[in-house]
């Protein structure tokens, strides 16, 4: 890339990787929990809705600190997975994982919303034809919501772009290691000169970012006429 | 196939209890709205779990609260017809039509996919969504889709009150076929009496909750203690024959020997239909009446005279035809001296019998 320098490339590539894993990792989770929340009852559920939310409304340097609490090589889940030869802290991993963490109310919300569009009557005509809990999920709900999942991927996948607090805290900003795009700015602007590549990472930043929020408008709107008509 | 219900339900204010058998053919439940009609089918359907009770078809166990028995709704084998139709708006027609048959199986019996595209007449609608259909095509679709799933029972709740009216004539002989050409039993939720007199093998009625009465069709709507939806709604189911049609576009019928002339009923000579008469489109003489526009005079003999609230009256009159049911006022009533084995002819209009209210038998 000519007009990327190295470092800002590979902060670059890095990030895509990051949010990549992020969001795939995240979405079946993402799906189950927006479910739970939107079509059961059960004790706590004020409690689980609230943690899910909460990387929302805390400081993201306060999350990347207790994911660094929790998941740092001395805390009780960082030291347990330490034994099985996964490291987080200042790796990559540690960035997906944070990102992860911050794109999830992103994402979960997108999903809960399409879910509670999802006329319940209609899977109940499906459970009285035949279909199991299992195939009625697949067969009528997953198709009805899929724009809304597709919308909230985008959605956590522009998140985790931009994902800055909770990563510099957890897993430092390493070049090559955990220099995501945000951190790469940072740490460019942070040094005399740097401003020429802080600008160019800028502009990248705002073309995904714009993209992202484009796409998932498009595909919310396809949402919308999908369900229509029933 | 004997469907039994028997179950008890808190539903906020009122408490659902009922009990009944149902035999083979349409059975109807009957009653206002909020009497507790959608709760039963519900329940018959796994919808609704009822705090007590157990529901069987043909000794099949649906659910039993006493013996910890509950089938889930995908295990229970039925087929149902919602007032909205509920089809699944991501697939289209044809998919929509194979849902159940594919959770049912392929082979084995029932009707085939081409009989009842055939039968519904949405042969050109296979490719189209839901959303490029109108109600009264959504609706058979939904007809389709519930006998395609390889039902031991039908299920229907209100199909018809979507509707408007001539979407209602459309779809109400489907109906029919369904009870004359499948041998599928089927429990159909109404508060329409035109509905219950087309399509009724047996009907049970419901009030606040309770199984008010029970019986054969014809028995039940002529009996004028059964009046859920008003005096209004009453009126006798009769049985008739089309005896031939005239030029004039009127069809005589013939029931039980007495001629009755309607506007144009479609069916050959022989034909045997349905035929429901208003209560409040009889009118009564004592004298066999001349010089009057009205074609269709029945003699017969008063069983019985009941004050309804206000000023009316129901009065039955056993006919020829059947029993017939007349509404006057309670002053005409005492003035004609109708009493119980009087003698008097009932005189019913031609172009009242609305075509929703006749049906082929």
């Amino acid at each position: 890339m000519g007009w990327l320098g190295p470092q800002e490339w590979q902060a670059v590539a890095l990030s895509l990787k990051v949010s990549f894993w992020a969001t795939l990792v995240g979405l079946p989770l993402g799906v189950f929990t927006a479910y739970a929340l939107a079509r059961w009852r059960f004790p706590g559920k004020q409690v689980v809705n609230g943690l899910v939310h909460l990387p929302l409304i805390l400081p993201p340097v306060v999350t990347g600190y207790l994911l660094l609490v929790t998941f740092g090589t001395t805390g009780p889940v960082g030291a347990f997975l330490q034994k099985l030869g996964i490291v987080l802290a200042f790796n990559w991993t540690g960035a997906a994982l944070a990102a992860g963490v911050m794109a999830f109310p992103l994402m979960v919300r997108a999903i809960r919303l399409s879910i509670e569009a999802v006329d319940p009557k209609l899977e109940d005509a499906a459970a009285v034809l035949g279909a199991s809990r299992g195939w009625v999920f697949a067969t009528v709900t997953l198709p009805l919501i899929l724009p809304g999942v597709l919308a909230g991927a985008i959605l956590a996948f522009a998140k985790a772009m931009g994902e800055f607090g909770a990563t510099i805290t957890f897993v430092s900003n390493i070049p090559g290691q955990t220099q995501t795009l945000p951190s790469a700015v940072y740490a460019f602007l942070q040094v005399p000169g740097g401003e020429g590549s802080a600008m160019r990472l800028v502009v990248v930043s705002v073309v995904i970012a714009m993209g992202a929020l484009l796409l998932s408008e498009m595909v919310a709107r396809r949402a919308a006429s999908r369900v229509a008509g029933a | 196939m004997t469907l039994s219900v028997a179950m008890r339900h808190g539903l906020g204010r009122l408490t659902l209890d009922v009990a009944f058998e149902a035999p083979p053919g349409v059975t109807v439940l009957f009653g206002r709205s909020g009497s507790g009609k959608t709760s039963v089918v519900n329940a018959v359907a796994g919808l609704l779990r009822p705090e007590r009770g157990r529901v069987a078809v043909d000794g099949w166990e649906l659910f039993d609260t006493d013996a910890r028995r509950w089938l889930p709704p995908h295990r229970r084998r039925l087929g149902y017809i919602f007032q909205e139709g509920r089809l699944f708006p991501h697939m289209t027609v044809k998919q929509n039509l194979g849902y159940g048959r594919w959770f049912a199986g392929r082979g084995g019996p029932g009707e085939s996919m081409d009989r009842v595209v055939e039968m519904l007449g949405v042969g050109h609608l296979l490719s189209r969504h839901p959303r490029d259909l109108s109600g009264g095509e959504k609706q058979r679709v939904a007809i389709g889709r519930a006998l395609l799933a390889r039902p031991r029972l039908l299920l229907a709740d209100e199909p018809l009150a979507a509707l408007d009216e001539a979407r209602k004539a459309e779809i109400l002989p489907y109906f029919e076929r369904l009870r004359d050409e499948v041998s599928v039993p089927v429990l159909y939720v109404t508060h329409s009496a035109a509905e219950v007199a087309r399509l009724a093998t047996t009907v049970v009625v419901l009030e606040e909750g309770r199984v008010m009465r029970q019986g054969p069709a014809g028995e039940v709507l002529a009996d004028p203690d059964v009046m859920p939806t008003g005096v209004r709604a009453a009126g006798a189911l009769l049985l008739a024959r089309i005896a031939r049609h005239h030029a004039d576009g009127l069809t005589e019928l013939d029931a039980g020997g007495v001629p009755l002339f309607l506007p144009h009923v479609a069916g050959a000579p022989g034909r045997e239909v349905r035929l429901r008469i208003a209560a409040h489109d009889v009118i009564l003489s004592r004298g066999r009446p001349e010089g009057l526009s009205a074609l269709n005079v029945l003699p017969g003999r008063v069983v019985a005279l009941r004050p309804g609230e206000g000023p009316g009256a129901l009065v039955s009159l056993d006919t020829a035809a059947g029993t017939v049911l007349a509404r006057v006022t309670r002053r005409s009533a005492k003035a004609m001296g109708l009493a119980p084995g009087v003698e008097c002819f009932a005189v019913v209009k031609t172009v009242a019998t609305a075509p929703a209210d006749v049906g082929g038998f």
